[in-house]
């Protein structure tokens, strides 16, 4: 990756490499990631002009910038970005065949009671989730209220000059070289934009959206709260998601104008084959409240820190996050607030839990600028062990520029006690039930901050995830 | 009288830390409603004893435990508590972030063998809190975390309420109650003194024999049941304290 490879952007495509269909070339798209890869994916797309510069410049940046130092070096070493597919159709034929999809996934499926045509689309078999009946009523309201909820791709086509205005505003794409090449090959992922004070009712979910591209594995997402407005988003579902795709990059811009409330809840469950890394970023303005709220589960490694800028006075910033690392995982997530503007509050409260051998790092970063006076801000992490070689590693930052702060810091590491388990087992549990009564109780105060139906569905889940930790 | 039999009962019963042997043969019976007192000083492994019969992993145990007539030496501690043993804890556990009320739901569905309809369960709870002159927002609170030592022996005797053993054991449950929550602790434990079940009283201190009469009292001392007799015992322990017994065995600590 030390040469650059050059690229006339101004040419016309098919005539320089002598493809006329490009649906067709697709189907049959070579691994691996190039100008013409972008340039393809950009025409495809329709894009505007500066849509299509900003692509292939970012992938300049990617190619230019070096992987990281820091996390897991050995799981890291071992992406090859040749032996990728950047893009693909899932609109024209599915990527995967329902045999493909692993027993494993089959049977959580079946044991969380998923409805077929959910399974399909969660395992990437189908391209579409069905739930056009409940996107119809919401639809309707949210046109009523002047909100924009689409998909990015449609975004970008009907809101151009909306998404021009903050697109790569809060993430630019020389951020990391990860969120370099989302810039240079995203698709799908949602667009929202809320006007000045309306307060969307419902949680805004990526279900509801039509959207073959939504399981993408470059997802671009842009939320716009304007002033005084709220949203709630939710991205993702409990259950587990299989993808043939190993590398799936996202990136997350989130803007919170004068005294807007923007909450984004994740629950990530990647089949255990997928490296998941991710770039998410909020811009707080004045009076603004940004919650993330971010539950990682899946994928081999995840390395997710989402952050919260706080720019304007007395701006707020939460991340709650829970990780669950069973064996062969590495969930390595965290969070970051910048304080740029006085009288900025921030609260970090991170939980993870390590499994047989899984590993759960919290990294984390608390920053106040020098003249951000009157900050308050608290980091809490909670590390919960259960079994053999089980992992946790703490990497807390806090650079303090300002001395009329406040600052707490509080780190815990248990162990899954025998003295909780013997206590709750003299009163007639079993050992498998007080094992999920302690892990439940660890993950409480993250899952009663879920919708109804996403706590009941995380509840079940870790009860499968914890089976057959016994003996 | 003689047909009668025990409710519970320990045949030379031996239990090791490691490589310490803290209870070296202790044997006793209780019958169908009576109290019995186990007294000891200090660090004597009362505490040891009581885990060790529950079946706490941590320790070894030789000889024979029997609860109603039936061998359950070899049982695990939740298998124990669903025939009908309890033991309330000197030093309750917490279980950050798992209500009261969902706990013992579980832990009654456990020792009936079926689940509990919702709303009955909710009746029955609220009665014996009231019983226990506990507030309702307790059932919402976590399981003994941040609970004030008072709290937490209040909620082992709402459990005993709850659950309706057969043989319990009570270890130190009038440890960090001040005198008025005793006084209400106290009838509760009254109340689970039934005719059919047998309860053992482990303190160290004769404080709490003041509301709950022992039928029988126990001295227990360097891993032995070294004294048995009625309520005077008692009574002659918090006069005279430990050291007349220890003479008496002999050796000495």
């Amino acid at each position: 990756m030390s040469s650059t490879p050059q690229l006339d952007i101004n040419r016309d495509y098919a005539e320089r490499y002598g493809f006329a269909d490009p649906v067709e070339y697709f189907a049959k798209a070579p691994k691996g990631i190039n100008h013409e890869v972008v340039e393809m994916i950009s025409r495809l797309k329709g894009e505007p002009e500066w849509m299509r510069q900003l692509r292939h410049r970012a992938l300049d940046i990617f190619f230019a910038k070096p992987m990281p130092s820091w996390g897991n070096q050995e799981l890291l070493g071992q992406i090859n970005f040749d032996e990728i597919t950047y893009y693909a159709r899932a609109t024209e034929k599915a990527e995967t065949s329902w045999d493909d999809v692993p027993e494993n996934i089959k049977r959580t499926f079946d044991r969380l009671g998923i409805p077929e045509a959910e399974r399909k689309f969660l395992a990437g078999v189908s391209a579409q989730y069905e739930s056009e009946v409940v996107y119809h009523s919401v639809k309707k309201e949210l046109e009523e209220q002047g909100v924009i909820f689409l998909d990015m791709d449609s975004g970008l086509r009907e809101h151009p000059e909306l998404v021009r205005q903050y697109f790569g505003t809060v993430i630019p794409p020389t951020d990391n070289k990860f969120a370099a090449l989302n810039s240079a090959v995203w698709s799908g992922g949602s667009f929202i934009y809320v006007p000045p004070g309306v307060h969307v009712a419902i949680p805004l979910q990526a279900y509801f959206r039509i959207n073959a591209e939504r399981m993408g594995q470059f997802e671009r997402t842009l939320i716009i709260a304007d002033e005084g407005s709220r949203v709630h988003y939710i991205e993702g579902c409990t259950a587990p998601v299989y993808s043939s795709n190993s590398l799936h990059s996202a990136v997350v811009e989130l803007v919170a104008k004068k005294g807007a409330y923007i909450r984004y809840t994740t629950i990530q469950n990647w089949s255990h084959n997928v490296y998941n890394l991710v770039t998410k970023r909020a811009m707080a303005f004045e009076d603004a409240v940004v919650e993330w709220v971010d539950g990682n589960l899946g994928s081999k490694l995840t390395m997710k820190f989402p952050c919260v800028v706080l720019r304007g006075e007395r701006a707020h910033g939460e991340i709650l996050s829970i990780a669950f690392a069973g064996p062969g995982q590495h969930q390595d997530a965290g969070a970051k607030v910048i304080h740029l503007a006085p009288n900025t509050t921030s609260k970090i409260t991170s939980k993870s839990i390590s499994k047989d051998g899984g590993r759960a790092s919290y990294r984390g970063l608390v920053k106040i600028r020098k003249g951000a006076h009157g900050c308050k801000t608290s980091v809490q992490c909670d590390a919960l062990l259960i079994g053999q070689g089980a992992r946790t590693d703490t990497y807390p930052t806090m650079e303090i520029a300002e001395d009329d702060v406040r600052v707490e810091h509080e780190a815990r590491v248990s162990k899954l006690g025998d003295e909780q388990l013997f206590y709750l087992r003299s009163r007639g549990l079993t050992e498998e039930q007080a094992r999920l009564f302690i892990v439940n109780g660890f993950i409480e105060p993250f899952v009663k901050e879920l919708p109804m139906e996403y706590a009941v569905e995380l509840n079940r889940l870790i009860a499968l995830e914890m089976e057959g930790s016994v003996g | 009288m003689s047909e009668r039999k025990p409710v519970f009962a320990v045949k030379d019963l031996h239990v090791w830390v490691g490589e310490k042997e803290v209870v070296k043969g202790v044997s006793l019976e209780v019958f169908p409603g009576e109290v019995h007192a186990i007294m000891g000083p200090n660090g004597s492994g009362k505490t040891t004893l009581v885990q060790a019969i529950m079946g706490h992993p941590a320790y070894t145990v030789e000889g024979k435990i029997f609860l109603g007539g039936e061998d359950i030496t070899a049982l695990e501690p939740d298998e124990k508590a669903r025939k009908g043993m309890f033991l309330a804890f000197q030093y309750p556990v917490a279980v950050p972030g798992v209500t009261v009320a969902s706990f013992l739901r579980a832990a009654v569905a456990a020792r009936r063998g079926q689940e509990v309809p919702v709303k009955e369960f909710r009746q029955e709870l609220l009665a014996r809190m009231e019983q226990l002159e506990m507030d309702p927002a307790f059932a919402g609170r976590y399981l003994n975390d941040g609970f004030s030592g008072g709290e937490k022996k209040r909620l082992e005797i709402l459990q005993l309420l709850m659950l309706q053993p057969t043989f319990a054991m009570l270890d130190e449950t009038d440890s960090g109650l001040d005198i008025d929550a005793l006084k209400v602790v106290a009838p509760g434990i009254n109340a689970a003194a039934t005719p059919e079940r047998g309860l053992l009283l482990v303190t160290h201190y004769q404080r709490l024999l003041n509301y709950v009469q022992p039928h029988v009292v126990h001295v227990f001392m360097q891993g032995k049941l070294v004294a048995s007799g009625g309520p005077e015992l008692a009574l002659q322990l918090e006069e005279k304290g430990y050291d007349w017994l220890e003479a008496s065995l002999g050796g000495g600590a």
